[in-house]
């Protein structure tokens, strides 16, 4: 028993350390891209690693009171929940986490979690700024939820499960078994919905540094700083694990290794199509963003629900 | 004419005896206030103002009685950096790190755009702006600091999180500049907060801005930029020298 979960415990850190370490190591790489888009030579890759050990150099910190200091953590243990739940590669026992039958709800608890325990942790700041960008954020927030949630529910209804893993399973066999062509409706739905969960642009308002200071975390700084820009990594690598496990197919190789490679070559791509959007189109305002996914992407998405029940 | 400065031109060097007292003209903040909290009685020796009470707490003397325990009363403390390697490693980072504040306090602020754009494209040298002081670690004074930006810098600075690093900008920050005789406008930047590096001209050009930001890597990495240890240390003389030009003072002794 002992045995078993001190393996568990090894194979979770060794998957924690992938992703971190895979997700920064993109983040920095998607800055040199969106810079050579305009004509600049752009930051090293290794960029979040530098910012990483500067904020946590800081000697000193300051805190606004005990939610303050718990906002930060309730964000870090929501991107880790996030992907803690989802099995990153399809068939491996290290990647597998700890997914089990019901992780697709779990999971989408979790994707909001963080959220709501920043925005406390920003309100205790005090800084209006703040609390602007907590009002902003939520209301995207609840915006994109929408098609993103019908197109979660398209899938189960396609697949009869709640379960991740047997989503991937089922897509199995050829790309033309993957979810992004078998129900093409929910794939649009959920990668519009991807777009304003992943906070580029055109739906960056929440943390816009020319209109409100940088938003939710405008007092964060020092650790508290290092600890969400860490989170960032976490949390966008498990988002990303997670479309490409829900449409994309997963990754599945008997192989570990061209397993991983897989993983790193769809995630990548996804990361790349928020990257060329965001490259491409301007800042929303607050209001155009919510009347955006409740538009066209929720009728998509609805049109996928109600396509799976006919 | 006679400029903020020399209007009382009676600066003491940091270090040098009785620095701690420091003789303010305005009589208003040499009024401690009756009947207060009794942390905030300002000690007056023949006549010298001093910051901070026995206890070495902040006498926030200018905030009503009513309002000193919003505040905080702890001036800065030094801290000491760790030791060689760890502190080198630590200290590369920071120099490769650099957020500067996005508060351009004078004319010289039109200077730090062009560093964002394609032909200068400050991210390649691990430099951006950051719009909150809590996140920032350099503060660039754009040139002429006018009285009552002084206040707004004092405040900004204050708060951003140790170590910091401050970049003067053009001649007015070094000497005044062409404003030596304002009757507004700061001459000597480092009377009133610690300096790293001045850059000088009128104006500089967005090049000269990018080597001054390559000399202060080179210094932190060399482990001299300790700013913010030099501000805790002579805290009592540059706040003697800050209270001696901002007469309106409604602000906490140290904004945290």
């Amino acid at each position: 028993m002992t045995q078993m979960i001190l393996t568990k415990a090894l194979y979770t850190v060794i998957s924690l350390a992938v992703i971190t370490n895979y997700a920064l190591i993109l983040i920095g790489t998607m800055a040199r891209i969106r810079a050579k888009v305009q004509g600049r030579v752009g930051q090293p890759f290794y960029q979040p690693y530098i910012d990483i050990v500067k904020s946590n150099a800081k000697r000193t910190s300051i805190s606004h009171g005990v939610m303050f200091f718990l906002g930060p953590v309730f964000r870090l243990a929501g991107g880790l929940g996030t992907y803690l739940f989802i099995p990153a590669i399809f068939g491996s026992v290290i990647f597998s986490n700890f997914s089990f039958s019901g992780d697709l709800l779990l999971m989408m608890y979790f994707i909001f979690f963080g959220q709501l325990g920043m925005a406390l942790g920003a309100g205790e700041s005090g800084h209006p700024h703040s609390a602007i960008g907590v009002a902003r954020g939520l209301a995207q927030m609840t915006a994109f939820e929408l098609p993103f949630v019908l197109s979660v529910v398209a899938l189960a209804a396609q697949y009869g499960t709640l379960s991740i893993t047997e989503i991937v399973a089922a897509q199995q066999g050829g790309f033309t078994h993957w979810a992004a062509f078998t129900n093409p409706l929910a794939m649009i739905a959920g990668m519009i919905a991807f777009l304003g969960m992943s906070g580029a642009n055109p739906f960056s308002v929440v943390v816009a540094p020319q209109e409100i200071p940088i938003g939710p975390p405008t007092e964060m700084q020092s650790s508290f700083l290092g600890m969400l820009q860490t989170n960032r990594a976490i949390f966008n690598g498990a988002k990303m694990v997670l479309f490409m496990n829900l449409f994309w197919g997963g990754a599945a190789h008997e192989n570990l290794l061209v397993a991983i490679l897989i993983m790193v070559v769809k995630t990548f791509l996804i990361y790349l199509y928020v990257t060329i959007v965001g490259a491409s189109f301007p800042r929303f305002k607050t209001e155009q963003s919510i009347r955006f996914f409740l538009g066209v992407p929720t009728v998509i998405g609805i049109a996928a629900v109600v396509l799976q029940m006919v | 004419m006679a400029t903020a400065d020399t209007q009382t031109r009676r600066y003491q060097e940091p270090g040098a005896p009785g620095n701690a007292a420091v003789v303010n003209p305005d009589p208003r903040t040499v009024t401690g206030p009756a009947g207060g909290t009794g942390q905030g009685d300002v000690q007056t020796v023949d006549g010298q103002l001093r910051i901070l009470t026995e206890e070495l707490k902040l006498a926030n003397a200018d905030l009503r009685s009513e309002d000193r325990g919003n505040f905080c009363d702890h001036p800065p403390e030094v801290i000491k950096p760790f030791r060689a390697f760890w502190e080198n490693f630590l200290n590369w980072a920071r120099s490769e790190s650099l957020w500067i504040l996005g508060f351009g306090t004078g004319c010289g602020a039109i200077e730090l755009r062009p560093l964002m754009t394609s032909r200068f494209d400050m991210y390649q040298y691990g430099i951006q702006g950051r719009p909150t002081p809590r996140q920032s670690s350099v503060f660039v004074i754009g040139g002429y600091a006018s009285v009552k930006t002084m206040k707004r810098i004092v405040r900004s600075y204050e708060q951003m999180q140790g170590p910091k690093f401050v970049l003067g900008l053009g001649s007015c920050t070094i000497n005044g500049g062409m404003y030596w005789d304002s009757y507004n406008t700061v001459n000597r930047l480092d009377h009133y907060i610690p300096v790293d590096v001045y850059i000088a001209g009128c104006m500089p050009r967005p090049e000269a801005l990018l080597a001054g930001f390559v000399k202060l890597k080179e210094m932190i990495k060399r482990g001299e930029c300790e700013g913010a240890n030099r501000y805790a240390e002579n805290f009592e003389w540059y706040k003697a020298n800050q209270k001696r030009i901002i007469k309106n003072w409604d602000m906490p002794d140290y904004n945290w």
